[in-house]
């Protein structure tokens, strides 16, 4: 009964969200509106993966900007290779002006719509997978996983800027078309929406379905005891991979996404500030939930349009401090501080969810990495 | 092994119940060394399954540093083979899967998760890949015998995090059951238990033991008087006595390294905590 209950609920969670991204919103928004909602749900992606990775794995994923970029930019490249094509050059505008006659080698795999996909999902998960073998079998873990990841962020930003052959610090800017559609064409660009929101919707699920099931707990176990786990019988590294592809794939989807949607794909949306910018929404929201995450991200990018439009500068500001609250006071994020008011109410914890899962309770712990940084 | 077997439970014995035709843990010239301190030196163990071997010594004798060998966590040379397979040398995880469990002095479940989460991860070592990516249902005949053995059943869906100290211990004990080790080494289980939970840890190690290799290591003379089969005695890193209780308490080099250490020792061991 339980069972089936949990099962209604999903499925009408699923519905409501579906309701609200495809007739809500499209009915709402103006064309400009969606279009930047459509970027928020970007950030959403990339934010359900580092609720995964974060929240659940104890991963503090700070260099996520990475997959986002290599998405971004493997996506960029095909669309000015479609470009360019369509008005008969070899090569897309911005290497005409810099004199470059034909296409580096390592642009020509990406001419291919089919490669250009497989490469979106198999090259950031491949990186994922043999970074966090590497990384953690090595078990190297907490502060100093969250360093090298960052740093790896701010090495491929550096890179990409000396790349004349990606733009330089410009990036790939000035898309046309889409897979063939023209993106000047209002009707285009919400397809584009309805394509982040289908693949929003589908992250959830994804996730939704890792943390329910025996690897969820398996992964929340390892958070919170690893080496425990290793006595019984499991390699951790071996699980923490898992979480951290899953999220790497979530970012560099969202990252393909995002260069058709906004315009550009560049170094400003790979280095160490925008990977941050990805973990705030995701802390704010609260990273042990499902729905935290999402919820977060699109708020803080929301707001974050909303008031630098009026208060360019002191947006930052209040931004750096929400973060630091949160972290410091509210651990388990916007979503924790739900939970808890319920408690104080003295209301039974059920009807949170399908199944009260003790692991989306807020977090005693503020640094769920400390257990790592003892051993 | 026959059904009836595990019907009977058979009491765990000194020197074992089963003979070598089962499992047994031998532990050859294990030698650990810390930068060239030598925390445990050449120590032999011949553990039988039904053997309820405790393992005692004064504060830095190196029982817990043995265990810490035995399972993998530091590196010793030696030789250390269940049942005629060696495991110095493998990683932590390959030794747990060959059947050794371990606990640890303070309680490590976790305790974000619920009593029957807890089992059931324990529980899992082998499961595919396919298996890990659905939910778990219903419960294990394993893990709902576990949760009978240890006491814990009315508990099952409690988060690990409220239960009490004692609770924990069992709940590490019972998720070594599920995890199927039949080598079982528990160091310090009833450390900061009130007398009553002493008892129950006792009676519940005399039901897992007989079927099971389990070692103690302790500092609790009398919960050690009360329910040890056999005794090793450590010292300085090396094993000095090893027999029944009386045999080790009647032991003179036993009774001087206690006198030497405890400062209020008695002839026969009973302040030494």
């Amino acid at each position: 009964m339980k069972h089936l209950i949990g099962r209604w609920q999903t499925w009408a969670g699923f519905g409501v969200g579906a309701i609200v991204l495809f007739g809500l919103a499209p009915a709402v928004l103006s064309d400009f509106r969606l279009g930047l909602f459509a970027k928020f749900l970007c950030f959403a992606i990339v934010a359900v993966g580092i609720g995964l990775a974060w929240g659940r794995g104890g991963m503090l994923v700070l260099g996520q900007g990475v997959f986002f970029g290599l998405g971004g930019y493997i996506m960029g490249m095909h669309l000015k290779i479609s470009d360019a094509a369509l008005t008969n050059q070899d090569v897309p505008d911005f290497m005409q002006i810099a004199g470059v006659r034909e296409l580096p080698g390592y642009w020509q795999p990406f001419a291919s719509p089919v490669v250009t996909l497989v490469a979106i999902v198999v090259i950031p998960t491949g990186i994922a997978a043999l970074l966090g073998l590497g990384v953690f079998k090595r078990r190297v873990k907490g502060a100093y996983f969250a360093i090298l990841s960052q740093a790896l962020a701010a090495a491929l930003a550096i890179l990409l800027i000396g790349q004349t052959s990606v733009g330089g610090s410009n990036g790939l800017t000035n898309f046309r078309t889409f897979f063939g559609f023209s993106l000047k064409d209002p009707v285009n660009k919400q397809m584009l929406y309805f394509i982040a929101a289908a693949v929003l919707l589908l992250s959830v699920a994804v996730a939704r379905q890792l943390m329910q099931s025996r690897y969820g707990e398996l992964l929340v176990a390892v958070r919170d005891g690893e080496e425990r786990v290793r006595f019984l019988g499991y390699d951790p590294a071996n699980i923490k991979v898992v979480a951290y592809v899953v999220a790497a794939l979530f970012a560099s989807i969202a990252g393909a996404l995002f260069a058709p949607i906004v315009g550009f794909i560049a170094p400003s949306q790979v280095g160490i500030l925008p990977s941050i910018a990805f973990l705030i929404g995701v802390a704010i929201g609260g990273r042990t939930t499902l729905l935290g995450p999402v919820l977060g991200a699109i708020g803080v990018a929301w707001a974050q349009t909303l008031l630098s439009e009026r208060f360019p500068s002191e947006w930052t500001y209040a931004q750096g401090a929400l973060f630091i609250i949160v972290v410091g006071f509210f651990p388990a994020g916007l979503a924790g501080l739900g939970v808890f008011l319920r408690r104080r109410k003295g209301k039974p914890d059920v009807g949170d969810g399908p199944a009260p899962d003790p692991a989306s309770l807020p977090d005693p712990d503020p640094e769920p990495e400390k257990a790592g940084a003892k051993a | 092994m026959t059904e009836l077997e595990t019907e009977v439970h058979p009491e765990p014995a000194a020197g074992g119940n089963a003979g070598m035709g089962t499992q047994y843990l031998e532990v050859r010239g294990l030698t650990v060394d810390f930068d060239g301190f030598k925390a445990v030196s050449d120590v032999d163990l011949t553990l039988f399954q039904g053997d309820l071997r405790f393992l005692i010594g004064p504060n830095g004798a190196g029982k817990t540093t043995v265990i810490d060998a035995i399972t993998g966590l530091v590196p010793a040379t030696g030789s250390v083979s269940k049942s005629g397979q060696e495991l110095l040398g493998k990683k932590v995880h390959q030794i747990a899967r060959r059947g050794v469990g371990r606990t640890f002095q303070t309680a490590t479940v976790f305790e974000q998760l619920t009593v029957l989460q807890n089992l059931d991860i324990a529980a899992g070592a082998g499961r595919s890949a396919w298996a890990l990516l659905r939910r778990r249902s219903g419960i294990l005949p394993a893990i709902e015998e576990a949760l009978e053995t240890t006491g814990l059943a009315d508990l099952a869906d409690k988060p690990a995090g409220v239960l009490a100290h004692g609770q924990k211990q069992w709940l590490e004990i019972g998720m070594l059951l599920v995890q199927n080790a039949d080598v079982l080494l528990l160091d310090e289980p009833v450390a900061g238990m009130s007398h009553e939970e002493r008892e129950e840890t006792g009676n519940l190690l005399r039901r897992i033991g007989g079927e099971r290799t389990v070692v103690v290591v302790e500092h609790d003379m009398d919960f050690m008087r009360a329910f040890a089969t056999s005794v090793t005695v450590l010292a300085r890193g090396q094993v000095i006595a090893e027999g029944t209780v009386a045999e080790v308490q009647a032991n003179p080099r036993v009774q001087e390294v206690y006198l030497g250490t405890a400062a209020a020792g008695t002839d026969d061991l009973k302040e030494e905590s």
